[in-house]
Formats: C-alpha cells, structure tokens, sequence
C-alpha cells in the first residue's frame, strides 16, 4: 500500500460528503435527522487539521479520531472517534502488514461496541462493522491479498446494511420508534460501508 | 466542593439549566455548561465536556448531568480523554432527569456534600412526584 493515510482520509471525507443528503434522509426516517450534516462536518474538519506531509500513520488516526470526537456532534463522534483512536494504539509504525490490519481492524470494532455497549443485531453500526471485520480476517488468514479481503469486507458491511432493515433498533433514538423502525437501513451501518467503500476504491486506484 | 457539569444537545438547555441552579448555588460553586458546539449548533463535544469537567473540578469530584444518547457517549468519551491525559479527576454521571438531578445535586454540592451523597440525592429525584400524586 504505498498510498499515504492522508489520501484514505481525504477519500473517506469524500465519500461521506458525496452522501452527506442520503445519509441525513436514512436518519430523518428513524433518528434526528443529522447524520449526514454530522459526519460531513467531522470528516472536513478532519480533513482541515492534516495535511499532505502528514505521513505518520498513527498520528495521522489519532488526530483523525479527536477530530471526530470534537467536531462529528452527535453519537457518531465518539463512536467513530473511538474506532480511530483504537485502530492508531495498534499500528506499527507504516507497516501496512495485512496481519497489523487485522489487529486494528479488532480494536476498532472492539472499541466501538464497548464505546456504544452494542452487540450484534441491535440496529447500529456493529451489524455491518462486525461482518465486514469476520469477512476480512478470513481471507487475510486463508491468504488472500489485502483487496481480496476489503472486497469481502465491503460485501458484507453492505449485507449487513440490508440486515438492519429487517430488526427493531433497541439503541440511539431510532430505538423510541420501537416496530416502525423495520423497514428502515441503519444510518451508521450505511456510513460505515461507505467508509470501507471509500477505503477499497483508493486502495484500488 | 463538587463540581457540577451539564452536557446538553442544546447549549440553551444547558446554559438554562446552570442559571437554574445558580439561583440557589453558592457564589463560588462551580456549575459549569458543557452544552451544543461551538457553532451554536445542536450536538455534544466530548473535548469541550472534558475542558468543563476539569474547571469543574477543585480537588472533591465532579457529579455530570447530560440529557440523552450522544450526550452520555460523549461524556463517557471525555471521562476516558481525561484519564488518557492521566487527569486524576473523580467523574460520576447522574441517571438522573436534568433539570431537577442537577438542581438536587448542586444544593447537595452547595451544603457540603461528597460526590456519592450528591449522585445519591440527584438520582432519587427519579422517583420525586412533582404533583404529589
């Protein structure tokens, strides 16, 4: 991987202000109608803290992680914060060994369901953080390539977004909505599968 | 003394609240609003909680009140920033209703109460009937 940590951030700022409308619609439906203007807000900000010669890819996550958690908002902020600052305290140095990945990849997820106390089948993020992190171990392990693995990953974060449909949200505000919150995707699953979206396709440029 | 927070989505809320237990607060009682961001907008700031929870603090603790969702991650997030940054500050969050919790544990902060008598006290208002029914 010989693309710096900067241009993964910049994709995913992106990406999420590509989507930033769609996002606050899915929100608008079972939550507070803010997701996108939240994310968007923290992933610029983000963005404006780093610069290119930023090439430390620990600090480059841990000022990604505050800058999230002092500029997202709303729950996403911590959360998504927690998983950054997570994922730095297990990097080594620039080494993009898809081993090292792995074990970022379990912080993160690890952090984010002890920050949001969340398991699986709850309607948030971990339906498709937690696929997409099973999926992607399981090819590294069986010896697949970095890419290889993001694909399975991506494809099963978007399974679990499609999973999020069919249950009842029991956290955030979307868990006030009870039953009529069936039917609708979970905003964090979906801005989670963007971010790994962002993340393959500037792997793959 | 013990120091009070209040973390709301609504920097009015918060601000309303600390006028409200001001009132019956001591001149130098600490209650301090940790409410909205910066831009007035609605939302909670982990960093900007734990900046509040520090000046909060005068060595006897600081009990938090924060309204809903994103509000308790986010305090839950700065107790952790402040003990990353080895701050030895001693932080409960109440579970208790806003305004009457915050009300409850200032003037249990104000007579001299310790964090655990002032969680206790703003915590039972949970169970206070307000038209003593």
């Amino acid at each position: 991987m010989e693309k710096t940590v900067y241009s993964y951030i910049k994709a995913m700022r992106d990406i999420i202000v590509e989507n930033k409308d769609f996002l606050t619609q899915l929100d608008a439906e079972i939550g507070d109608a803010d997701h996108g203007t939240n994310m968007a807000r923290g992933f610029n900000a983000v963005v404006e803290k780093l610069s290119e010669e930023d090439l430390d890819l620990k600090n480059v996550l841990k000022k990604a992680g505050m800058g999230l958690i002092s500029s997202v908002g709303g729950a996403s902020g911590p959360l998504y914060g927690t998983m950054f600052l997570k994922a730095a305290n297990v990097a080594v140095d620039n080494t993009m060994d898809p081993n090292v990945l792995c074990q970022m990849f379990k912080a993160a997820l690890d952090g984010v369901k002890e920050r949001g106390k969340a398991t699986k089948g709850e309607k948030t993020i971990i339906d498709a953080m937690e696929p997409a992190y099973e999926a992607f171990v399981e090819v590294i392990d069986s010896g697949g390539s970095v890419q290889q693995a993001l694909e399975k990953a991506l494809e099963a974060a978007k399974e679990g977004v499609e999973y999020t449909k069919t249950i009842i949200a029991t956290k955030g505000r979307a868990s006030y909505l009870g039953e009529r919150s069936i039917g609708h995707q979970d905003p964090g699953a979906t801005s989670f599968t963007l971010l790994l979206e962002s993340i393959l396709k500037n792997y793959m440029k | 003394m013990v120091g009070i927070v209040i973390v709301s989505h609504s920097n009015k809320i918060s601000e309303g609240v600390v006028d409200m237990c001001r009132e019956m607060a001591g001149k130098e009682q600490k209650i301090i609003s940790a409410g909205g961001l910066d831009d007035y907008s609605l939302g909670t700031d982990a960093v900007k909680i734990a900046n509040a929870i520090e000046n909060a603090d005068s060595g006897d603790g600081v009990l938090v009140f924060a309204d809903l969702g994103s509000a308790i991650l986010s305090t839950e997030m700065a107790i952790d920033i402040l003990k990353d940054s080895s701050k030895d500050i001693r932080v409960e969050i109440a579970d208790a209703p806003i305004v009457e919790g915050a009300i409850a544990g200032s003037i249990e902060a104000y007579i001299g109460g310790n964090l655990e008598s002032c969680l206790t006290k703003a915590e039972e208002v949970k169970i206070f009937s307000k038209l003593n029914k």
